[in-house]
């Protein structure tokens, strides 16, 4: 498992890459990756600045790739997050699951997204023509975390 | 008792600092105690009284109020988060 809290970049296909890399038992690898995008709640993002919990941040990744592993054959996972002044375009998070199967796969993907957003001490300032302002967090990203409960 | 105490994001913001060391008076000794005290020095410090779904943690777990605190913890209050 790898959890990184970082302000460089990373590089998609050579994170899917080494989670395969020696292996032959692995069937499938489900990625996401969230971009910052160039407008929020009506207005246009110009940059944005991402906040976290040193420390916290990492424990809270962790524990829920754990919980992931609880409930799905998971074999390897890696959850990369950017901090920092990012821009439109830029890679915010990266979430790779390796499974032997596509189903366990894509679940636990979505799982560790839903997870990571309503969980994760992080904390987004975006840059807008009107000056800057803390994103609110959002109901549809509880009710997302919520479906997996039960 | 003495604990460390870190805001962040918009309250970080509203109360003008990110951490500070606290030594708290005998009589509190929870979560809840401690988050009136700092509420109760006013100006500023309304933002943790009106702040809309208040989080908090302790020793980097998300914490209740009637959490109770001891000598050396780590309390941490912030907003609702926004990662992803």
């Amino acid at each position: 498992m790898k959890i990184s809290v970082q302000s460089e970049d990373f590089d998609v296909g050579a994170e899917c890459a080494a989670l395969t890399r020696g292996r032959t038992d692995i069937g499938a690898v489900a990625s996401f990756v969230g971009l910052v995008r160039d407008s929020n709640d009506g207005a246009g993002v110009a940059r944005m600045t991402l906040e976290h919990y040193p420390g916290m941040t990492e424990k809270s990744l962790a524990e829920i790739v754990e919980e992931a592993r609880g409930r799905w054959d998971v074999m390897d996972a890696t959850v990369i997050h950017r901090v920092g002044e990012l821009r439109p375009g830029d890679n915010i998070v990266l979430v790779v699951v390796a499974s032997a199967h596509r189903g366990d796969a894509f679940a636990a993907c979505e799982f560790i997204m839903d997870y990571l957003k309503t969980r994760a001490p992080f904390w987004k300032k975006e840059k807008t023509p009107e000056g800057e302002r803390w994103v609110d967090a959002r109901e549809s990203d509880d009710r997302a975390a919520e479906k997996w409960k039960g | 008792m003495s604990v460390k105490v870190l805001y962040f994001a918009g309250l970080r913001e509203a109360v003008g600092q990110s951490s500070e060391q606290l030594a708290l008076p005998a009589q509190i000794g929870s979560v809840g105690q401690l988050h009136a005290h700092l509420v109760a020095r006013g100006g500023a410090w309304q933002a943790l009284a009106t702040a809309k779904n208040l989080r908090i943690a302790v020793n980097q777990k998300i914490a209740a109020v009637d959490a109770p605190l001891k000598d050396g913890d780590e309390v941490a209050f912030f907003p609702p988060v926004t990662g992803g």
